[in-house]
């Protein structure tokens, strides 16, 4: 079966006569395409409002004493920023690429259950506004850090309740897609694809919604606890009471850490799918790639602790967690040497998406490296809760989720909108990114060996310079995002119109067995895999 | 005489080298390293930190190497034609197990640390620290003293909404008025716990970070190798002035910490105006209560003026992060004392509110104030601003506590 005469098959089914157009079309949609898009527009929108919230964060931060803002609103915006990225921007951004990329991958017509998905996305967006709102309400809005620690966040008033019932909503959304995306690939796949032939990104979305399906509920289990220890006179929390707050530590970071495996390992199928296409050349270790892969994910449940050396935890836990997160970077190390071996005596083109693919390789490589150092328990007792950890979680965030996030979107945007992106513009964005990012935040690396804290509004004045630095770069990579934005708008109106398969290398079904745009549904009939 | 010219040189360059350090550290502009140690402990994180970064360094130049030669030399514009390889069960087998190896090869230094970080038996002196919103407080359980230490730093250095700030002293944000002061070479025992939410007790040259938790006990351990001045500060969020609670640790020769312990001592039975340098119960060596207040000479007598003279350090040391200078507070979440009817009103409910806190709300309670702090603090604010209610005295927060 050629692509090209598919092709023409789909041309003609491409008729929106069926369904509801105008605020209709999206508001009752069940269409996996639609639904993808309305969730990387949202996660779009997420980005900007938790990126002017780290703006303002940065420009108080600018030099030391107190110009814009005042400590609580600091906190208050340090604490939704994380949320906002976390559970606002990186999340549904993937859970938009899987909706859009998961069917045509494995040559289904769509997601398994439609309705749900609809449901799926429509409680996001309630849940975003009840976090951005709790800015406004007395009080202020949370301000004890993402992680929502108690006692601290006993003390605040209704809006920590608006934000549990944000994580609730969240989380009922989550695994709602998870199941989806699960019942989805294990059951719709073509004649054919077997479970070994997928590609990795569906492989890596396998993974990732069985850890969502694992951790929402304990997430959702911790702020339900908080909920009642604040208004029905439980202790869980409270030592008074007989409870205690360190167990709230253990829950929350049993979901924590499995949280971040849950926003990077869709990244890892994401540049598995480009260094090939670019390096026009198989991927190498393809099986290695799905072990490792699992391994991290089963590895990503017995390191919590690493979050806790600091709680006074026996030697005996302190050991078990630094040498389990150490062994993490094993499978880890596994994929870096995959890619690279992949690019090896490759035939390579430098095109946006595989300069972002690259630019993840290397930097996520450093934020992998400073996990390491961090995973050594006495070194953390030095570094924990300072900009160190900052710096390494935004190099892991940053430049690993998100870079993989345009490195996607300029990959498929083609198949997407049937136009072509301005790759100058996209290198353009590329370049001022990389280099915003990096005099953003690897200064941090220094501010934290040298004893600077985390989420404090004000600095000593040995901290002065490299945190002016911090800000420049911030600056810069903050404004560079609107080339993005623009470079996307751009290309949807153009008529630039997109080939088929517009890259020689790519060879995953959408590529070869859909016109670009794809049709509104991917696969009436499904193709053969060979 | 070349031998001569070359330790001349060396001992020049190490003078240069000692002024610039110097300077350093009095301004450590573009510092990119981790505090120079001041603990055993703290040299072997700075070792380990060290080996493991060059370990770090040296993979990511060979891995990266291999990599950016195959960007330059495998790329179509020069021509490179791909290979189809895709699979060698050998070369993965070895990145499989080389990690592995190295990880082991860091592992070993690092367990011998922990393990010994963990061990806090057989300490010279026990400290207990607690954590209050935002002040430390220190109890020497052998010594005797007691005291509260809260960051020195002028609101006028560090607020500068309206117009700039004062010149800002060198040690902005890491001075205190009362530091924690050790004795050099001595195992120092830290019993860290807190009165109202998570704080970290956080000074990175000794070699610690510890978090104290309401309700629980964590102890941890620290030797001072040097005289000298380690600054640290709370290292976990714990409320809006979470950046204003530094930590001071002033290490001294043992006879000067002996001498050092007899002046508080000395000092404690007047409770001189603005010190909250007291002297706790006598060296018997068992935890204190939580909210026991530092002992004082109940005898003293104390005129209007001179409470409302120390009430004023009170507040400002005390409640100014959420009451403000101005008694106006920041409402809704913190409630003006200029004009409040519980500050005007009658004597016992205001004593009984900031001697025990108001559970659920950021007002903690301040039991840990003296009772001639507390009465002072009191009368400043039923005085101050347009207030004109009567003035509280020591004997009657006295009476309050017991009951
Ligand atoms: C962490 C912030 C904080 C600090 C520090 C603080 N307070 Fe309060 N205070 C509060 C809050 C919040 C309330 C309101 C409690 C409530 O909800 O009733 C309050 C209430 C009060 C009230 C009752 C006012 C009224 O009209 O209801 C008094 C009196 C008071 N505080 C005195 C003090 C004194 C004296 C100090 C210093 C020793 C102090 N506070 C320090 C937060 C603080
Ligand atoms: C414009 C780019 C960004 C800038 C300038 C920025 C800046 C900041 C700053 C200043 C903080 C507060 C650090 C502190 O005081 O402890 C922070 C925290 C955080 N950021 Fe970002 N950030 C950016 C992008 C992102 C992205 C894309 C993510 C993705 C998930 C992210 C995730 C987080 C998280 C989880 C926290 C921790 C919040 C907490 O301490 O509770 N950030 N960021
Ligand atoms: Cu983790
Ligand atoms: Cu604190």
């Amino acid at each position: 079966m050629s692509a090209a005469t598919h092709a023409q098959d789909h041309g003609h089914h491409d008729d929106h006569a069926h369904h509801p157009t105008g605020l209709k079309r999206w508001l009752f949609t069940t269409n996996h395409k639609d639904i993808g898009t309305l969730y990387l527009w949202f996660s779009l929108t997420m980005f900007f409002m938790g990126g002017v919230m780290a703006l303002l964060l940065r420009a108080e931060l600018f030099q030391p004493g107190l110009q814009l803002i005042n400590p609580e609103f600091f906190n208050s915006l340090t604490t939704v920023h994380g949320l906002v990225m976390v559970f606002g921007a990186i999340m549904p951004a993937w859970v938009g690429f899987a909706n859009w990329l998961i069917p045509m991958q494995i040559g289904a017509a769509d997601m398994a259950f439609p309705r749900m998905n609809n449901w799926s996305f429509w409680l996001v967006v309630p849940a975003a506004i009840l976090l951005v709102a709790s800015f406004f309400v007395p009080g202020g809005a949370a301000a004890s850090g993402w992680t929502l620690y108690p006692p601290l966040i006993i003390q605040q008033g209704i809006s920590i309740d608006m934000t549990i019932l944000a994580v609730h909503i969240l989380g009922a959304s989550s695994i709602m897609g998870s199941i989806n995306i699960i019942t989805t690939i294990l059951n719709l796949r073509a004649p054919g694809m077997t479970l070994m032939k997928m590609p990795l990104f569906v492989w890596t979305w396998l993974i990732t919604a069985y850890l969502l399906i694992a951790v929402m509920p304990v997430l959702a289990g911790a702020v339900t606890m908080l909920l009642t220890d604040r208004h029905f006179g439980t202790s869980f929390f409270n030592a008074a009471g007989g409870g205690d707050p360190t167990m709230f530590m253990h829950i929350f970071w049993f979901f924590g850490h499995p949280e971040v495996y849950i926003m990077i390992l869709p990244a890892f199928g994401v540049v598995s799918a480009i260094i090939p296409a670019f390096a026009r050349k198989p991927l190498f270790g393809y099986a290695s790639m799905v072990y490792a892969t699992a391994s991290i994910a089963i590895l990503s449940f017995i390191v919590w602790g690493h979050h806790m050396f600091t709680v006074g935890m026996p030697a005996a836990g302190n050991l078990f967690f630094m040498y389990a997160t150490m062994l993490i970077a094993v499978p880890t190390g596994v994929k870096i040497f995959n890619w690279i071996a992949t690019m090896w005596q490759g035939s390579m083109t430098f095109e946006t998406p595989m300069l972002f693919s690259i630019g993840f390789i290397c930097l996520f490589t450093i934020g992998g490296f400073s996990g390491l150092v961090l995973a050594i328990t006495p070194v953390d007792i030095t570094l924990h809760n300072t900009y160190y950890v900052v710096a390494h979680f935004h190099y892991v965030l940053v430049s690993g989720a998100l870079f993989t996030l345009f490195a996607g979107a300029y990959f498929w945007i083609p198949k997407f909108t049937g136009k072509m992106y301005n790759e100058s513009l996209g290198k353009l964005h590329f370049w001022l990114s990389v280099i915003g990012f990096n005099i953003a935040f690897f200064p941090q690396h220094f501010l934290g060996l040298a004893g600077m804290p985390r989420r404090i509004p004000d600095y000593a004045l040995q901290f002065a310079e490299w945190n002016m630095w911090s800000t420049i770069g911030a600056f810069i990579f903050g404004f560079s995002q609107l080339l993005f934005l623009y470079n996307m708008i751009e290309c949807i109106r153009s008529n630039r119109k997109a080939a088929d398969n517009p890259w020689e290398g790519a060879d995953t079904l959408e590529w070869t067995h859909l016109p670009s745009p794809a049709p509104y549904h991917s696969f009436e009939t499904a193709p053969v895999v060979k | 005489m070349g031998l001569d010219m070359i330790r001349k040189a060396s001992r020049n360059a190490a003078l240069a080298a000692a002024a610039l350090t110097a300077s350093a550290a009095a301004h450590a502009a573009y510092d990119v390293d981790i505090l120079p140690p001041g603990s055993p402990i703290a040299q072997q994180i700075y070792d380990l930190h060290w080996a493991i970064m060059w370990v770090c360094v040296v993979i990511f130049v060979i891995v990266f190497g291999a990599m950016f030669y195959s960007i330059f030399k495998h790329r179509k514009s020069v021509g490179a034609k791909a290979a189809h390889f895709h699979e060698n069960t050998t070369v993965e087998v070895i990145w499989t197990v080389i990690p592995f190896v190295i990880l082991i090869g860091m592992a070993y230094p690092a367990t011998k640390t922990v393990l010994e970080m963990k061990d806090t038996a057989n300490p010279d002196l026990t400290i207990k620290v607690t954590a209050y919103q935002w002040a430390w407080e220190y109890d020497y359980l052998q010594d005797g003293v007691k005291f509260n230490s809260l960051l020195a730093t002028p609101r006028a250095q560090i607020e500068e909404w309206e117009k700039k700030g004062e010149a800002k002293n060198p040690d902005y944000l890491l001075e205190v008025d009362n530091p924690m002061v050790v004795p050099t070479g001595k195992k120092v025992r830290l019993l860290v716990t807190s009165n109202d939410v998570i704080h970290g007790w956080y000074v990175p040259q000794l070699g610690i970070n510890q978090y104290g938790i309401p309700g629980f006990v964590k102890d941890t351990w620290f030797k001072a190798d040097k005289p000298g001045t380690y600054r640290g500060q709370c290292s976990q969020i714990c409320g809006k002035e979470h950046g204003y609670m530094p930590i001071v640790v002033v290490a001294k020769a043992p006879e000067e910490y002996a001498a050092w312990v007899k002046e508080q001592k000395a000092k404690a039975p007047q409770a001189a105006a603005p010190a909250q340098v007291a002297a706790g119960s006598p060296s018997t060596g068992a935890v204190a209560t939580t909210a026991a207040a530092p002992a004082e000479d109940p005898n003293r007598k104390w005129t209007t003026d001179e409470l409302k003279a120390l009430g004023e350090k009170v507040y400002a040391a005390n409640c100014v992060a959420c009451h403000q200078a101005t008694g106006k507070g920041m409402p809704p979440a913190f409630p003006a004392l200029d004009g409040s009817k519980v500050v005007t009103g009658a004597k016992g409910a205001q004593v009984a509110l900031v001697l025990n806190g108001k559970q659920g709300t950021a007002m903690a309670s301040f039991a840990r104030l003296s009772d001639s702090e507390l009465a002072a603090v009191i009368t400043y604010t039923r005085t101050a601003w347009g207030n004109k209610a009567g003035e509280v005295t020591p004997a009657e927060i006295k009476a309050a506590r017991k009951g």
